[in-house]
């Protein structure tokens, strides 16, 4: 009766060990490429990036000189993009967290946030032409890309608002109201104050996210080159992934020293803003009052 | 008098930007509708759904196009869900602490890569060595777009995925090994069933992120617009729907015909999009109701 039942629990102890195996390694095989890309643009990248790579225009059909304007013209598209995404974005998580109530209108709110989330970047690149560049009037321009990725990015600041806003405990409202604060009082001197990092967080994601995006701003801002920086919100401008595009696609006979150099210039940049966004993160949770 | 007035607007402003959400989901199925549906009074439906896609002879065929999404979205599904669910539960329910403290951020920082940087590596490395490995006749084929695409589905997999098993009440996992089972036994017949709705929605929105993959796919795919027959179709160039637009439309003029028809091809990236992600939802409401149905 016992050595049966033995053999089966040894038989079960071995296919776990075996389970465990194997789930480790799909959890290898899903990191390693990661560390590989990596790896690759920063060792065949860095190489290349020098102050002139920095600083000066780029020259001879893109295949010598720097990449001056395409990091100028992404720092200007998500700065405008924020100024943009920012406040609408932080309102609308406000008003999820606090005011929403319990009513079909907020279920609509929340699918078409899901739905935003969902839409492909180049149909937001349709978009954006059709309504900023053409409707409005726009041009091709860092305005009008800048607006297409700032509608982009709105699910990601809205719902890491709502998040952040709703892990502030209730008692908190609950004293403020108690004093006889009015709700917006308890909203701008408590809530927001306290949902900071988190909503800082979810703003700086969204910069990650736009910063990288080329499909958005093909037909929106894109210019594959420019002899002069953008003066105005209405020029177009030359953009870091658009130029990575175009370096690797469409010139033949491209360096790679400017091809990674640019691949390891975004890089960089989005690991410096993943890095930022992961450092408020943990020192907010470190500094916490409940 | 004035501090009030000041509340109320800020109030106000607060729940338009609430509803914005909506109004701006409308306003680009409005704007895609305005531009797209002219196609259909210049263009006979045959022709729509004919086999052939060459813009410049005024063939606008869309079965090769979707068709092109389909496959490069299938390998993509075919590699990610398998991996992405196995890595989630290996992080919520194998891997130790520290370990699990490592894996996580650097998930999301595959998140965050730029698909055109994705892309670039493709070309440069990727499709060079399938190229060489497997004896094809290019390395920008529907395969390699399925591989780049799967490892950019597979953070939205295991991140969705994994918070559900997260959610999972510990007194289930407790209770199936009081009872005997091993941990291997717990994951497959107690938590993974358990976040089951979960792990559908993670599935969904990967396949949604996938098919929705703009530049890495344009860069890799070889870009032929032809009618994929066979699973050899794999091995051999494909074009996808967003590929489609994001080369075309720069080369258009406003108001044309072909313009028209990229729209239409937006209509149905939005249609689908939009499908997908209901799906998705719906089956985490419903696995919601029924976790407070079952815990309560």
């Amino acid at each position: 009766m016992i050595t049966p039942l033995r053999g089966r629990r040894r038989r079960s102890q071995w296919t776990q060990r075996l389970g465990f195996a194997l789930l480790t390694l799909s959890a290898i095989i899903t990191t390693i490429p990661i560390v590989m890309i990596i790896f690759v643009i920063l060792q065949r990248g860095l190489a290349a990036i020098t102050p002139e790579f920095l600083f000066a225009f780029p020259t001879d059909g893109l295949k010598a000189g720097g990449i001056f304007p395409a990091i100028l013209g992404t720092v200007y598209l998500t700065l405008l993009m924020t100024l943009a995404v920012a406040p609408l974005g932080i309102a609308a998580g406000v008003y999820l967290a606090h005011y929403a109530p319990a009513t079909p209108v907020t279920r609509w709110i929340r699918v078409a946030i899901l739905n935003l989330a969902g839409i492909p970047s180049v149909v937001y690149g349709l978009f954006g032409l059709a309504f900023f560049v053409i409707f409005m009037q726009f041009g091709t321009s860092i305005l009008a890309g800048a607006l297409t990725l700032a509608i982009m990015t709105l699910p990601v600041v809205i719902t890491t608002t709502e998040e952040a806003l709703r892990s502030v405990p209730n008692s908190f409202h609950v004293v403020s109201v108690s004093l006889g604060g009015t709700d917006w009082q308890s909203v701008r001197r408590l809530l927001l104050p306290q949902g900071l990092p988190g909503i800082l967080t979810g703003v700086i994601l969204g910069l990650e996210r736009a910063a990288g995006e080329t499909a958005p701003i093909l037909f929106t801002a894109a210019a594959v080159y420019l002899p002069r920086l953008p003066t105005s919100p209405l020029d177009p401008t030359m953009a870091l992934p658009y130029h990575l595009y175009v370096v690797s696609t469409q010139v033949p006979g491209m360096p790679p020293g400017i091809q990674f150099g640019t691949a390891a210039v975004l890089l960089i940049l989005v690991l410096a803003m993943n890095l930022i966004a992961t450092i408020i993160r943990s020192r907010a949770r470190a500094r916490r009052m409940w | 008098m004035t501090r009030r007035h000041g509340e109320r607007l800020a109030t106000l402003l607060i729940r338009v930007a609430g509803v914005s959400a909506i109004a701006i989901l409308l306003t680009i199925f409005a704007f895609l509708v305005l531009e797209g549906t002219p196609t259909l009074g210049e263009v006979p439906l045959g022709d729509l759904i004919g086999a052939r896609w060459y813009p410049i002879e005024d063939y606008y065929g869309l079965v090769p196009l979707v068709l092109g999404s389909l496959i490069v979205t299938l390998g993509a599904t075919l590699i990610a869900v398998p991996l992405g669910v196995t890595t989630a539960v290996f992080i919520a329910e194998v891997a130790p602490r520290s370990v699990r403290e490592v894996l996580k951020p650097f998930i999301e920082i595959l998140a965050g890569l730029p698909s055109v940087m994705l892309g670039f590596l493709g070309i440069v490395i990727l499709a060079p060595e399938l190229y060489s490995r497997l004896n094809l006749a290019t390395g920008l084929t529907a395969f390699t777009g399925a591989l780049l695409l799967g490892w950019i589905a597979i953070p939205t997999i295991v991140s969705v995925a994994e918070d559900a098993l997260d959610a999972v009440p510990r007194a289930y996992r407790e209770g199936a090994l009081a009872l005997g089972a091993t941990r291997w036994q717990t994951i497959w017949r107690v938590t993974l069933p358990a976040a089951r709705g979960g792990v559908l929605t993670a599935v969904m929105l990967g396949i949604g992120r996938a098919f929705g993959e703009t530049m890495a796919v344009m860069m890799v795919t070889g870009n032929a617009a032809v009618i994929p027959r066979g699973l050899g179709a794999l091995f051999a160039p494909a074009r996808t729907m967003t590929a489609t637009i994001a080369a075309e439309m720069g080369e258009v003029a406003s108001g044309s015909t072909h313009y028209h028809v990229l729209f239409l091809v937006g209509i149905l990236l939005f249609v689908i999009s939009l499908a997908v992600n209901l799906v998705g939802a719906s089956v985490v409401f419903r696995a919601r109701t029924r976790a407070e149905r079952i815990l309560s």
